[in-house]
């Protein structure tokens, strides 16, 4: 954890202890649930998943299914927290602020898909299989949790420079 | 038909990954994007840790269940960790300039009918499919 970022003490937004609490057992739960869903569902072995993304070899399109079950899960849910007012044990939604379809976009799926492409893992599966200790699993993670937090970084202090942005959570279709 | 096809388990994994990223949003408000879930930490702000590394070790002990009652289901990548490696670079780079992973993108997003998620599945999936076609059947070989 950073020890250079210095917080006021005075201003919380931390909610009610038994709703914090709850807050973060539906996290540690949902977490738990999502790493099940990667096992089960193939997602924890890159050489399922380069099977699935090589169409033109010996195809396997079991990845198909994981996608399907999860969208066929999470729409009817999500287009109602759409409409909805709040979350049940959150004052908001935190929605993403983003709406424009921009080079960033198009250039950072580039990168990604072509990473993806080359090994087999995708962010959520690379962190899960850290506990194996697999040399390959602990490089991935390590390569792509640093560059991700520079990149992070080096987004914001660009984005600061442009003035100040007033995105608001609200302004989200 | 391919001898790995799993078509229930990894139907069965795709709902589980639905009713995680359901609960998130429903309960707790938060997407369920694992790339934006943890690059969040790096910032911490009062509220807006505990929940991350809490979601990240569900994670971990969920892959720890896996680990110890069916080891099977984790595998090591093959490829050289060169590869590997510059792999790392381009998901890392890639997910923070796009705003969002698989889950982010993938399945919230498209959930949501996002066009932005919508432009960076379709082109991340295309990216995927060509690279890996080109290291199986240009370069010739996985390894």
């Amino acid at each position: 954890m950073s020890a250079s970022v210095a917080h006021s003490p005075a201003v919380s937004t931390v909610p009610a202890a038994p709703t914090s609490r709850l807050f973060g057992v539906i996290a540690f739960a949902s977490g738990l649930v999502f790493a099940l869903g990667l096992g089960f569902g193939g997602m924890l072995q890159p050489s399922k998943v380069l099977g699935f993304l090589d169409v033109a070899g010996d195809w396997d399109p079991s990845l198909a299914f994981v996608m399907g079950g999860a969208i066929g899960v999470h729409f009817f849910f999500a287009r109602r927290s759409l409409k909805a007012p709040k979350p049940l044990l959150a004052t908001s939604f935190s929605w993403p602020t983003a709406k424009r379809i921009d080079v960033p976009l198009a250039l950072g799926a580039t990168l990604f898909g072509v990473g993806w492409g080359l090994v087999g893992y995708c962010p959520g599966p690379a962190i899960v299989s850290i506990v194996s200790a697999a040399p390959s699993a602990l490089l991935f993670t390590a390569t792509m949790l640093g560059t991700s937090v520079v990149t992070r970084r080096v987004m914001s202090h660009l984005r600061g420079k442009e003035g100040p942005s007033s995105k608001t959570l609200a302004d989200v279709a | 038909m391919n001898a790995h096809f799993t078509p229930v388990a990894s139907l069965v994994g795709g709902v589980l990954i639905g009713v995680s990223a359901t609960t998130m949003l429903v309960l707790d408000g938060k997407i369920a994007g694992i790339s934006g879930i943890v690059t969040g930490m790096s910032e911490p702000r009062r509220g807006d840790f505990g929940w991350r590394a809490l979601f990240v070790l569900g994670l971990l002990v969920g892959g720890l269940i896996f680990l110890w009652l069916r080891p099977s289901a984790i595998g090591a990548a093959s490829p050289s960790l060169v590869r590997i490696a510059i792999a790392g670079v381009l998901v890392g780079v890639g997910t923070q300039l796009s705003g969002g992973c698989t889950s982010g993108h993938g399945v919230c997003g498209l959930s949501r009918l996002s066009p932005r998620s919508m432009v960076a599945t379709g082109t991340f999936m295309l990216a995927a499919g060509l690279t890996t076609y080109v290291v199986m059947h240009v370069l010739g070989g996985g390894a």
